[in-house]
């Protein structure tokens, strides 16, 4: 079943085409770059991107900077909330069930359909972004070494290794966004619904973190260490908001897909 | 085969299915006969699993339901409030992938099992353009298709002939009958009351979520009593019948007659010309209206 659940993700034209669109942005930020050589200045603009102008091996780290904001998320939400919703609404639901699938069966496929999704479209961008870093910006790091954020040289395989854990630190994030999606997808109509309620409050905690009123829920909001994947490339590594943000992340995934999996388990297939 | 108690769903503050205790052998022709939004579906989506009962137990081939849905439903094949597939999918893409959706299928064979089934509903020739392309009788088809697949013992279907034409319908009753003839159960639920009789051999009749009667058809049909006459004589037969309970129509009688090989004779003897006597059955919409109006008078008093 998780195999059916798979072909059908990856034989989907809408996956390879939502991915391409993510795709699209980074690659076009790194074609102006590479042509108007006008990064922003130190301090501004998404993470690393006024370093990738002398260093195009960061590039798959600014990239990653630029769609996880907000294109990814979008991705994400729309794809988990499409799991039992979009098929609730098509008919099939209930032709999967009866087959027997068994409810429980079902979503765990839907959900590591959606855990492949996320992590084909983290490497898409991670692995398009360093083509077009080292083709179109420029490399110095092969040779010397690349720079960190704090000023020091890291070497190849720090960088490597930090750029995998940097890669997967977002797929954590997004499987926040998933599993909140998923639990959405069990209890709304449509698929639409879903992937919106979704959005609705990713973007809620994005607008609360500006607000210095809700200085105390700030902690617990899903989106407060998205970018904390960064403090990887300091120098000594700034552990503190990746540890948390991953215990947060890990929490919103239990909780939500906690959720999910009861609301589907006893709900009324009735579409 | 299927037997239900007191089986009740509340959507809300509404009954939609009341106390309904089905009872369908093995080796019938079911009808679940019902108007729209009198329960059928709801009562097939619990016998499935698919809703959750508010009370009552369900037992399908002698397990709980839904709790052994897991053993029970790879032995039924079903078709719920019409077909449903992958829209982008050909018609043998989409069963295939239904086939390997069902716990320990099997992939050896598959393409065997989905190429069968479709002969079977007369779908064998279908290209590879998409189930969107589909018109709704092929579609239901299709549906059909799919729950014949892995050869049940037990047919849930759900209006199964809804959007058919005159030659697609017979075409599903001739497949259903011979699927039956082979030993599966079927349980069909309509709101055509033609349907039904063509077909089956038991009948359950669903009014505002009761059960208001479950019979044999046979039983359901049975003789009235009354005996219908045709006579280009029919003063002269009225006549002769005084004193029996005998109704006057524009070109026929009905007389209430226990024997219609005795009132022939009579007839006969008298020198009435007969055209036609028969026995007057119970016709399944007369039954069906007489418990439909019951049960509507129940309703408002509550």
């Amino acid at each position: 079943m998780i195999r059916v659940e798979l072909s059908k993700m990856l034989r989907s034209r809408r996956t390879w085409s939502t991915i391409l669109l993510i795709d699209a942005l980074p690659t076009l930020v790194a074609v102006l770059l590479a042509v108007t050589d006008l990064g922003p200045r130190p301090g501004q603009g998404p993470a690393f991107l006024s370093a990738v102008l002398t260093d195009g091996t960061l590039y798959p780290l600014a990239a990653l900077g630029i769609v996880l904001p907000l294109f990814l998320p979008i991705a994400v939400a729309i794809t988990a909330g499409e799991a039992i919703a979009g098929e609730a609404q098509q008919g099939t639901l209930r032709y999967l069930l009866v087959r027997p699938g068994g409810r429980t069966r079902l979503l765990v496929a839907k959900l590591v359909s959606v855990l492949a999704f996320v992590v084909l479209a983290v490497l898409v961008v991670a692995v398009t972004a360093y083509v077009l870093g080292i083709t179109l910006l420029g490399s110095q790091s092969l040779t010397t070494g690349a720079t960190s954020v704090s000023g020091s040289s890291l070497s190849t395989t720090e960088l490597v290794a930090r750029t995998g854990l940097a890669l997967a630190y977002a797929m954590l994030c997004m499987l926040g966004v998933a599993a909140i999606a998923l639990f959405l997808s069990t209890a709304a109509e449509s698929p639409l619904g879903a992937a919106l309620g979704t959005m609705a409050i990713f973007i809620a905690s994005t607008l609360l973190l500006t607000l210095e009123a809700s200085d105390a829920v700030r902690p617990y909001l899903p989106t407060r260490y998205w970018l904390a994947f960064v403090d990887l490339f300091r120098d000594p590594i700034l552990w503190r908001d990746l540890v948390r943000g991953s215990l947060l992340q890990v929490v919103y995934v239990g909780v939500f897909l906690a959720a999910a999996w009861a609301n589907f388990a006893t709900k009324d297939v009735s579409d | 085969m299927i037997r239900t108690q007191s089986l009740t769903k509340h959507y809300g503050r509404i009954r939609a299915v009341d106390d309904v205790s089905l009872d369908v052998h093995e080796g019938d022709v079911y009808g679940f006969l019902g108007a729209n939004g009198s329960g059928k579906t709801t009562t097939v989506r619990m016998l499935l699993g698919l809703v959750l009962a508010t009370s009552g137990t369900i037992e399908v081939m002698g397990s709980a339901m839904p709790r052994h849905t897991l053993d029970v439903l790879p032995q039924v094949g079903s078709m719920v409030e019409g077909p449903a597939a992958y829209p982008h999918l050909s018609g043998r893409a989409n069963l295939s992938l239904f086939d390997a959706m069902g716990r320990g299928s099997k992939r050896a064979g598959r393409a065997g099992r989905v190429d069968d089934v479709l002969d079977r509903v007369g779908l064998g020739g279908v290209d590879r353009r998409p189930v969107r392309a589909y018109s709704l009788g092929m579609r239901q088809r299709l549906g059909l298709a799919n729950a014949l697949l892995r050869s049940p013992r037990l047919l849930v279907l759900d209006e199964p002939t809804n959007g058919l034409d005159p030659q697609g319908i017979r075409d599903i009753r001739a497949l259903l009958l011979d699927l039956n003839a082979a030993g599966t159960t079927v349980f069909v639920s309509s709101h055509l009351l033609t349907e039904i009789e063509q077909m089956c051999t038991r009948v359950g009749i669903l009014d505002r979520g009761r059960l208001v009667l479950q019979d044999h058809l046979d039983q359901l049909q049975r003789p009235t009593g009354r005996v219908l006459l045709r006579t280009p004589d029919p003063e002269r037969a009225a006549s002769l019948l005084v004193g029996r309970d005998v109704e006057v129509h524009a070109d026929h009688l009905l007389v209430d007659a226990p024997d219609a090989a005795v009132l022939n004779a009579r007839l006969v003897a008298a020198g009435v010309r007969v055209d036609e006597l028969t026995p007057e059955r119970h016709t399944l919409e007369s039954v069906v209206l007489a418990a439909s109006t019951a049960s509507s008078d129940r309703m408002e008093r509550a």
